[in-house]
Parts: structure tokens; C-alpha cells; sequence
């Protein structure tokens, strides 16, 4: 019997010829990612070494990488302190892949690490956040872990007592319409399967509409794999992988190629075809609650977010300064944009993105996570309905438990923004 | 005998057991004061101590979806609290194990708040209705950690196998 592409992935991790769903693994990690959370991973790193008269040492710094993200510049004087405390930890350990609060390498670890290079085809990837399911789209096998686990893998540099995921085959073809985006696909499927449709299992994305994917698009299907439970998503990599990881990410060394086989065993099988698909928006408070955007329009917003590790993408604020050049945000109405990376912050400043949208009436703001974890920056009012396109619209997320979040692609936003309430892009270009 | 003293529906996300602006707060011994904060009742009856060790949370399907925080697990497993769900999503699944907070995976569960509860080793069996319920039985690796005391002394026994 073939194998799906992670029991390829973890069959060469354990050194064995194969693997199959269900088997316990401890496999080998390529690259294990924290952010802030890093505080309580050194914690707990600290406490294993306790009694064992050996100096904790981490297993492999280079395989390492910390950003800094969820609350840049910090918020508070208890987030400044863990900061630094990482910070010192970082030099003391020797961490290389270490990404500090940067205008010239800083960003959401979800975008640091691909634009980086750091995940290549066939690795295993580990994160202290459960949007790693995002690197999946370069042909990883990543998925989140919580913070003692990674001490565990820092100590030891492999994930203790894994069981094999099975796999659902997902094909996607036709063309999408105008207006029309990954993030919407992911929506429909999410509110297709459910959102523990696809617990415990990988999602590996097949079809022609994945293959002529770029792979912006890609991550933000992966990242978002976990609203339906999934422990990761997966692209099989193919020349669209190659292309991001030489051009945008610089990778020189070879890169090898992995693919599920032809007769792997796969869960189940879903098929969709995006070419009468409608932007998707999900209302509040599950992100399983999808609805086209025709019976959803005309809902009355006060915020407006693009950014996150699922929108926040050089494409996605192209898209959103393209529908908002030379128009004007309704009044009352404030829109926040955050850059996924200083990088694509700066790129979006050559390319007059930036000015288009601040024209527009838009407040650019540091690359980070923003209000999408409702730490700080754009915190929202009792009664506030915002409409995002970050990836979680649970009760409270935002920060208000009094507050409603609509999730959907750049371009609805964008749309949304200038008339205060959600709106199709189709239907303001044509009013 | 163990009583309910809450009763959750479906898909109660990390979000609502701990709300993203304390995550600042790490350390398992001081995240349990801000555990379901936003349940603003039932949190200052975990504050004044009026909910004894052992009590249990009955909830629907795919408790703790949403984000990897362990502080979701840490502030439950400080007041050692014991969850009943139908089912639970995987990353809070794991985290309750590596932190020794019990998890009781019970697709039929029906309990209300008020009603005791007895939790067997394969089944749950509420005292109040005479109902009884089977439980999902963990797969034996992780029974391993729990066994082992958690996470961290499992890890450390590996490493001193490892480096012997
Ligand atoms: S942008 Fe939001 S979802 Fe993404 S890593 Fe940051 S907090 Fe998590």
C-alpha cells in the first residue's frame, strides 16, 4: 500500500521504509518555532533539566526559531519582561533563526519563516501556535504543539509518542471568479466539514486549482486547515514551491521533492469546484458558520482588519490598496491594516500600496498580530461588529466578549470598508 | 462524589477558557485565577474557592479548539478541575495530558449542573439520573505520559536514558 505524503514525510523522519496512519512515531524535528510563548517553553525546558545534574542545554539551536509577533512593540511591562527574557536566552543558547521587533526582518512567525527559507519540502515542523498548519504549504508536515511538548522536543529534538494522522484527500478545480480567493475556499470548505470536521487528520490539497495557486494562497489555506481541526494541511510541493523558495525566499541548496503515492490510503476524499463560488464570509462566533456573501451583505461594521498569517500577504494588501485607491473609507468607520512582515510592509510601501490605502483612510500599523488576538492595538467596543481577515471569529477573540467578528478575503474588506457595511466587490465596482 | 458545576455546549474554543489578553500571564501557578474570566459567575467562584478540587466541566463536541495556549490546560488543571466532553480538539487534548489535567472523552455524556458524577475507568456514571455512560479510553503512548506524571518527567526520563 502507498503512502499519503506526511506518512512519506514520517517514515523518513523515524528512518523506516514506511508508516502508515495510526502508528506511533517519535520523528525527528527540522525546525521548532515559538513566539512570545517561548517564556513558558524556557520555564519548562528549565524544569525537565531539574534533579538531572546535566546544564539544559537545547538540542540543536540552529533547528530553532523564535519571532516575536503577538504583542510588538510590547503592550505591557510583564510581555517586555518575557521578551526579554527570551531574549537572553536566545544568546545564551546560541538560537540563530531569532527574529526581535525589527523594521528589517520582524513580522507574524507564520510569514518570518517561509520568506526565510526556514521550511523546506519533507520537513517535520513543529510550532507553539496552531496556525503552523501554514508551512504545510510548502510541503512540510507542521502542526502546533503546546508549549511543555516543545520543551520536551528542545530537550530531546523529537516529538515524543506521535500517532500517524490519516489523511483527507481534498481535489479542487475550475477557475475562480473575479473577486474570488483562496481564503473563500477555505471558508466554504470549512463550513462544508465542520469545525472538528477534520480533527486529528491532515488535509493534503489536490487539483488544478491548487496547482495554479500561488503559494501566498496556499499558506493561507494551510493556515487555516485548523479551523476544521485538522493537525495540518499539506501541498504536495511542485514547481510553484520551487519558485517561492528560490525567488522570494532565496534558498540556494537543492530542494527535494516529495509526493504522495498514487495508491496511498486516504480517510476520504472531498471534491470541490470553485468556479460558481461567491466570496464566503463566517459570521460570528464559530468560523464553521459560513454564508456566501449574497445573504450576508448590508451588515453594518465599525472595524475593519486586513492582515494576520492568513491575509496579510503583499497580495492581499495589493488587492485591498487596488479596490481603495482613490476612494474613500465611509466615515465612522475606522479600517486597520496590518503587513504580515516588515518586508512585505516595505514592499508595500515601493509599491505605493501604503499611500493608496492611508489616502483611502486606512491606519497602517506595524507588522504583528495585531487585534487578531485581542491583546492590544484596534481593541474593539461592546457592540462592535468588525470584519477581519484573520482566521477566528470565536466569542471574545478580539478582546470583547461584547463584540461580533465577520471573517472574509482582502478584497470584501476592502469593498466593506468603503461603504460601512459588507459588500461584494463585485457590487461596488458596479454601483 | 464529584458534582457538575458547569455545563458548556459545543466548540468552547481556548478563547473562552482563557482569554488571549491574559496570555501574557505563563506560569502554570498564576494562570488559574483568569480561567473562563469572561465567565465573569463562574470565575469568582474559582477565585473565592467555592468549587471544590475535583469537580467536574460537562461539555458538547470539541472542547478546547482554537489555539495551542497551554495556559487553557494549566488554568484548569490549578483548580484540578476534570473535563467531560463528548470529544476534544487535539492540540488541548495533548496539553491536558502533558500537564496532568484529567480529560474524560464521553460521546454520550448527559449530565446537568448539580448532578454527581462518577468517573470510572471506562465509564461515567451519573449518580443523580442513574445514567451510564461509556468512555472513550486514551490511546495506551499517551496513557504513557500521564502514567510517567506528565510531559516533564516523562521527557526526563528520556533524557537520562538517552545520556546514560
Ligand atoms: S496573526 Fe493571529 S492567528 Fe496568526 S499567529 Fe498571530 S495571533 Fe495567531
Amino acid at each position: 500500500m502507498g503512502m499519503t505524503i506526511v506518512e512519506k514525510i514520517l517514515a523518513r523522519a523515524v528512518g523506516q521504509d514506511s508508516v502508515k496512519a495510526g502508528d506511533v512515531v517519535e520523528p525527528a524535528v527540522d525546525l521548532a518555532m515559538s513566539h512570545e510563548n517561548a517564556a513558558l517553553v524556557i520555564n519548562q525546558f528549565t524544569e525537565i533539566f531539574k534533579g538531572t545534574g546535566l546544564e539544559p542545554r537545547v538540542w540543536n539551536p540552529s533547528k530553532i526559531a523564535i519571532i516575536f509577533d503577538h504583542r510588538v512593540p510590547a503592550e505591557s511591562p510583564k510581555t517586555a519582561t518575557n521578551q526579554k527574557k527570551i531574549r537572553d536566552f536566545v544568546a545564551q543558547q546560541g538560537i540563530a533563526k531569532f527574529h526581535d521587533i525589527r523594521g528589517d526582518e520582524g513580522g507574524i512567525c507564520h510569514q518570518i519563516l517561509p520568506e526565510n527559507g526556514y521550511v523546506r519540502p519533507g520537513y517535520v515542523v513543529v510550532g507553539t501556535d496552531s496556525h503552523t498548519t501554514s508551512h504545510g504549504a510548502l510541503g512540510a508536515f507542521s502542526f502546533g504543539i503546546g508549549a511543555t511538548e516543545m520543551a520536551s522536543v528542545w530537550t530531546l529534538g523529537k516529538v515524543l509518542n506521535v500517532e500517524v494522522p490519516a489523511t483527507i484527500k481534498v481535489i479542487v478545480n475550475g477557475v475562480f471568479r473575479q473577486y474570488v480567493y483562496p481564503k473563500d475556499l477555505i471558508l466554504h470548505l470549512i463550513g462544508k466539514i465542520t469545525a472538528e470536521g477534520a480533527n486529528f487528520k491532515v488535509i493534503e490539497f489536490h487539483g488544478e486549482t491548487i496547482k495554479k495557486m500561488p503559494t501566498s494562497g496556499r499558506l493561507t489555506i494551510c493556515n487555516m486547515t485548523v479551523e476544521a481541526g485538522a493537525t495540518s494541511g499539506i501541498v504536495p510541493p511542485d514547481d510553484e514551491t520551487l519558485r517561492y523558495l528560490r525567488e522570494e525566499a532565496g534558498v540556494k541548496e537543492k530542494v527535494e521533492i516529495i509526493a504522495p503515492d498514487s495508491d496511498a490510503l486516504y480517510d476520504q476524499t472531498i471534491e470541490i469546484d470553485v468556479s460558481d463560488l461567491e466570496p464566503q464570509i463566517a459570521l460570528p462566533h464559530t468560523v464553521d458558520n459560513v454564508k456566501p456573501i449574497s445573504e450576508v451583505e448590508g451588515v453594518k461594521v465599525d472595524q475593519i482588519v486586513i492582515g494576520s498569517c492568513t491575509n496579510g500577504r503583499l497580495d492581499d494588501i495589493a488587492i485591498a490598496a487596488q479596490i481603495l485607491k482613490g476612494r474613500k473609507i465611509a466615515r465612522g468607520i475606522r479600517m486597520l491594516v496590518f503587513p504580515a512582515s516588515a518586508r512585505i510592509y516595505r514592499q508595500a510601501i515601493e509599491k505605493g500600496y501604503v499611500s493608496d490605502l492611508m489616502s483611502a483612510g486606512a491606519v497602517v500599523m506595524n507588522s504583528g498580530c495585531g487585534p487578531c488576538l485581542g491583546v492590544h492595538q484596534g481593541a474593539l467596543a461592546d457592540g462592535d461588529v468588525a470584519l477581519s481577515t484573520t482566521n477566528r471569529n470565536f466569542k471574545g477573540r478580539m478582546g470583547n466578549p461584547n463584540s461580533e467578528v465577520y471573517l472574509c478575503s482582502p478584497a470584501v474588506a476592502a469593498a466593506s470598508a468603503i461603504t460601512g457595511m459588507i459588500t461584494s466587490p463585485k457590487s461596488l465596482i458596479n454601483r | 462524589m464529584p458534582k457538575v458545576v458547569l455545563k458548556l455546549g459545543d466548540d468552547i474554543s481556548t478563547d473562552i477558557i482563557y482569554p488571549g489578553r491574559f496570555m501574557a500571564t505563563v506560569l502554570p501557578t498564576e494562570t488559574p485565577q483568569y480561567a473562563f474570566a469572561d465567565h465573569a459567575e463562574f470565575n469568582a467562584k474559582l477565585k473565592r474557592g467555592e468549587i471544590p478540587p475535583g469537580s467536574v466541566i460537562v461539555a458538547g463536541k470539541n472542547f478546547g479548539c482554537g489555539s495551542s495556549r497551554e495556559q487553557a490546560a494549566s488554568c484548569l488543571k490549578g483548580h484540578e478541575l476534570v473535563i467531560v466532553a463528548k470529544d476534544f480538539a487535539r492540540i488541548f487534548l495533548q496539553n491536558s495530558i502533558n500537564l496532568g489535567l484529567r480529560t474524560v472523552a464521553c460521546p454520550t455524556i448527559e449530565a446537568s449542573e448539580g448532578d454527581e458524577l462518577e468517573i470510572l475507568s471506562d465509564k461515567v456514571i451519573n449518580k443523580t439520573t442513574g445514567r451510564e455512560f461509556n468512555i472513550v479510553p486514551l490511546p495506551k503512548v499517551r496513557q504513557a505520559i500521564i502514567d510517567a506524571g506528565g510531559l516533564i518527567p516523562y521527557t526526563r526520563k528520556r533524557l537520562l536514558e538517552e545520556r546514560r
